[in-house]
């Protein structure tokens, strides 16, 4: 029922991690909408053959992100937040500047030179 | 209340060349318990005081909440064990052997038995003789799994079988656990299925325990550090580390308490942080421990 969540043994990120970031992308796509209720943390664990502590750890850490909230004896769902969708997405976004913007300091570009080249991203995709 | 399925408290076993010394462990309903050491570390010896099968010298033992071994009679209806090295009569078929283990244990669960025999794809009519490696170990294990056990003591399963084989295995041990009061104690040299399924994992070197916690703390505390110091500088005094390897200018560091304030120390001589797997944590373990003990 969830296979679609996979966990690489040799993605050096720990799997609890592998496992958030899964559960995140569905509920930025909008899969997974607000209030819609998780897997129980067993039967995930079951379905994913991966021990119930790091279903734990994953859910215990979307839970203070704000991504999902647990109710004691009701189970989890996804965080009824308004944009929730949006702030995952907008996080995303950060994430990858930041490390476009690493990158374009590696290479010596100027703060100009850089915005040109997102510009000219943008161009290709509209071409497209 | 006791209600641990196991409890092992400062339990000794003498053996002329060997001795499990000091030995505590605990499994509570609903994990899976990894145990894991190298060839002769006494893994084997562990799971079969816990099974009652042998006395401690010291120390002692409760499972599913009987004095062992005293209690093992009584115990013994609530534990599924299977070990790499059980075998079954080689004349007789796989079904005379359900029969059998049918007409001993009443809660023998006739529908899970046929469930199993399709997805582990054994037919029972075929003697043991002719069984492979892979289909000797799932019958067997079809044999401890459709008596539904509370807990299930498991030494070495995955041990020879293929990666299909053991993905299914996996998977029902898996299974067994969507009921959160039934628990699995399982020892392995595969630290890679041990990573995946256990909840908590106890390392065992040498007839003593080397450590034992929650999987994920291990996997977080635990980190190799990758230091470049220039000529003529020196690394301040560092707690918790447990492993240094120097080359020239670059020394590796491995701790088993990593901590941002442990980074801050070593300062802008950080190169690289890395993760370890479970493999690697438990050989720095030993290795560690070896060396401390003056082995």
């Amino acid at each position: 029922m969830y296979s679609g969540i996979n966990i690489s043994q040799t993605d050096a990120r720990p799997m609890y991690l592998q496992i958030m970031e899964q559960i995140r992308a569905r509920i930025a796509a909008g899969d997974w909408a607000a209030g819609k209720e998780l897997p129980s943390i067993r039967a995930l664990a079951v379905a994913l053959n991966v021990s119930v502590i790091t279903i734990k750890r994953a859910y215990l850490d979307l839970e203070s992100e704000g991504v999902i909230v647990t109710r004691h004896g009701k189970g989890s769902f996804v965080a009824d937040v308004n944009g929730l969708a949006g702030e995952l997405k907008d996080a995303e976004l950060d994430k990858h500047l930041a490390e476009a913007a690493d990158i374009g300091r590696q290479l010596g570009l100027t703060e100009d030179e850089l915005a040109a080249r997102l510009r000219r991203a943008l161009k290709n995709l509209e071409k497209k | 209340m006791n209600d641990k399925h196991i409890e092992m408290r400062g339990v000794r076993k003498t053996y002329k060349f060997f001795t499990l010394d000091d030995l505590s462990l605990d499994l509570a309903p609903g994990e899976v318990m990894g145990f894991v050491g190298p060839n002769g570390a006494g893994k084997s010896t562990t799971l079969r005081l816990a099974l009652g099968l042998i006395a401690p010298d010291a120390g002692e033992i409760r499972v599913m909440g009987h004095a062992m071994p005293d209690g093992q009679a009584a115990a013994k209806r609530d534990i599924g064990y299977v070990s790499g090295d059980m075998r079954l009569l080689p004349h007789a078929t796989l079904g005379w052997h359900m029969d059998f283990v049918k007409s001993i244990y009443p809660e023998w669960d006739g529908g899970y038995a046929a469930t199993l025999i399709k997805r582990f794809n054994l037919r029972p009519e075929q003697n043991a003789r002719s069984l492979s490696l892979g289909e000797h170990v799932k019958a067997t294990l079809l044999l401890a799994l459709a008596r539904r056990p509370r807990l299930l003591i498991l030494d070495e399963p995955t041990t020879g079988l293929d990666p299909v084989a053991r993905h299914e295995v996996i998977s029902e041990f898996m299974d067994v656990l969507r009921d959160d009061n039934r628990s699995i104690l399982f020892s392995s040299h595969n630290t890679v299925d041990v990573e995946r399924i256990s909840d908590r994992i106890t390392f065992i070197d040498r007839g003593r325990i080397v450590d034992c916690s929650n999987k994920e703390d291990f996997l977080d505390r635990w980190r190799r550090i990758h230091v470049q110091l220039p000529a003529g500088t020196t690394l301040p005094s560092l707690p918790n580390i447990v492993g240094r390897v120097n080359d020239g200018q670059f020394i590796t560091l491995t701790t088993n308490q990593f901590s941002e304030g442990l980074l801050a120390l070593v300062g802008s001589h950080v190169r690289d942080v890395q993760r370890m797997n479970l493999e690697e944590i438990f050989v720095a373990n030993v290795m560690h421990h070896r060396e401390a003990r003056g082995q």
